[in-house]
């Protein structure tokens, strides 16, 4: 569960590029729920996600996970509930670092760092065996370094990394928006695999309507920092892509010309 | 090159090794410039010495300048950490706060330790042939500590070390606590070079206040040397580059010093180091741009 509570958060507070990034936004997103977040350049969305992972801290309001009031936590705390993707494909692993080291930091998330060989047998086999659910042969590459993978690939590897412990919480930070169309559906589909098998509370954040609504089971549509949209159940799948301009022009009263905001 | 120069090259080359693996901690692994150890490496000397000094075992004096190494690392990480200095400057206050450190340390510029009981006179005592006891010692000592370091970085905190300098972000978000880490390996890379000094003072039988300029060229020279002439991604591979590197150096300097013919004296040593570093820095680059 997580309950996002009446944040708000101002960038370059009093200065000329002053922004209010968020404004007051209360999300509350039960166990095992999958919302996808969507909007504009600069409507929030990416920020709302910093603030739950702990890379920003809010003026105001709180952030609870499993019930607990994490607001104050420091990312590398926060990481024992809670896993991420970054955009950024190079953000999640480390290149310079064989695919068996990183499995291994990545077990760290929720089993802490001991004093005990950082790789063994029960390491490479839990490897293997999760590695294998890609089906894109990594599990016999584990001495490889990541920097020689594709995109993709590290996408997919960051995706088994950071459900690798148990994990409640999960943020998709557009973590297809770097790569081509087809790796991009790929690494899409694999994702909502593991979150639907191991029922991960996730939340999306994304540039795509279509991906938006395709995944998931509810969409929150974020503007100029304020839940403009908040749909789940028959009103969600009832959605479609022109429904949510016609949605968002009729709420702003302005034709939605922004080219960042993928129609498809 | 005689026997005399090659043992003295071996020996000073195992010495400087120490702060190599050091600066592959810090350097390589965390991508921390660390310049503390221009201040450490005498602060681990002068407080080796002025414990002997006063009659100090002279291992366990060797061995609080090891903890005396670490607490400077420590001071450099909080400057970085707590004080939002950047890393490079952080490491440089410390330096320069332990030039004067030392000299209260000691009371005065250098302290003599000649018919001071020294980490080598105690293994001569075993029976070993003087001229060669600090090669066979340094080089236990240096086995030692590279093989801790091996070890230590394939333990979950090591490999924690290792993300936490390749990449802090992605660090984080697996638990990581990245600060925690730093400080970690600025006290170990710190103790080894204050270990360095102790054992350097000792072999020539004095402490001096100035014995750590330009320590860390040295050692960069050793790293990236060493990982230029072995290149590996293997952490046991690249902690023996560093060891070798060190001792090649010391060598190439002893020939170069010994050879009438370059015309060099000891006081050219730093420039020619410091454009053997610039030179072993600029090729890789050079290399992959025309590749």
């Amino acid at each position: 569960m997580i309950l996002i509570d009446k944040i708000a958060i101002t960038f370059n507070q009093g200065t000329p590029l002053e922004m209010r990034a968020l404004r007051g936004v209360t999300l509350e997103i039960p166990d095992g729920q999958f919302v996808t977040v969507i909007g504009s350049n600069g409507a929030g969305k990416s920020t709302l996600l910093n603030i739950v992972a702990g890379e920003a801290r809010p003026d105001t309001g709180r952030v609870l996970a499993d019930g607990t009031d994490i607001t104050s936590w420091p990312i590398h705390r926060r990481a024992s509930k809670i896993a991420r993707l970054f955009q950024d494909p190079r953000a999640g692993i480390c290149g310079e670092m064989s695919i068996i080291e990183n499995m291994a930091v990545a077990l760290s998330r929720t089993s802490p760092a001991r004093f005990g060989f950082a790789i063994n047998q029960s390491v490479r086999k839990l490897a293997r065996e999760r590695l294998s659910m890609l089906n894109i042969g990594l599990e016999n590459r584990l001495e490889d370094r990541v920097a020689l993978l594709s995109g993709g690939q590290r996408q997919a590897l960051s995706l088994i990394m950071a459900t690798l412990g148990p994990t409640k919480i999960l943020l998709l930070d557009e973590h297809t928006a770097a790569l081509d169309p087809a790796a991009a559906d790929q690494v899409m589909k694999l994702t909502d695999d593991v979150v639907r098998s191991l029922g991960i509370t996730t939340m999306m954040v994304t540039h795509s309507m279509r991906q938006a609504l395709d995944y998931g089971s509810r969409i929150v549509m974020l503007h100029q920092g304020e839940v403009i949209l908040d749909a789940s159940g028959p009103d969600r799948d009832a959605l479609e892509v022109a429904d949510l301009l016609k949605f968002f022009q009729r709420k702003q009263g302005a034709e939605l010309a922004d080219d960042q905001l993928l129609l498809t | 090159m005689s026997l005399y120069a090659f043992v003295g090259a071996l020996e000073t080359g195992l010495v400087f090794a120490l702060v190599a693996l050091g600066a592959y901690v810090t350097f390589r692994v965390l991508d921390f410039p660390d310049l503390t150890v221009e201040g450490s490496f005498p602060f681990g000397a002068a407080v080796a010495a002025s414990f002997m000094a006063i009659g100090v075992n002279p291992w366990i004096a060797t061995l609080l300048a090891m903890i005396a190494g670490a607490i400077t690392g420590l001071v450099t990480g909080l400057l970085n950490i707590q004080f939002r200095i950047l890393n490079i400057l952080a490491g440089i206050l410390t330096a320069i706060a332990l030039y004067s450190v030392n000299l209260r340390v000691m009371g005065r510029p250098n302290i003599g330790l000649i018919g001071v009981d020294t980490v080598y006179s105690t293994i001569e005592h075993l029976g070993f042939p003087s001229f060669y006891v600090p090669v066979i010692l340094l080089t236990a000592v240096v086995v030692v500590c590279k093989l801790f370091l091996d070890l230590f970085l394939s333990t979950g905190y090591g490999l924690a070390m290792r993300a936490a300098g390749a990449n802090p972000r992605m660090a984080r978000a697996n638990g990581i606590n990245v600060d925690r880490m730093v400080y970690l390996g600025l006290a170990i890379a710190n103790a080894l070079t204050a270990l360095s000094g102790a054992l350097f003072a000792q072999m020539l039988g004095a402490a001096d206040v100035s014995m750590g300029i330009g320590v860390i060229v040295i050692a960069l020279a050793a790293v990236i040397g060493g990982t230029a002439l072995l290149p590996s991604r293997v952490v046991a591979l690249a902690t023996l580059a560093c060891v070798l590197g060190s001792i090649f150096y010391r060598i190439v300097i002893g020939l170069a010093l010994s050879s009438n013919a370059i015309g060099f004296t000891a006081s050219d040593v730093n420039l020619v180091t410091a454009i053997l570093v610039a030179v072993a820095l600029y090729l890789p680059g050079c290399k992959s741009k025309h590749s």
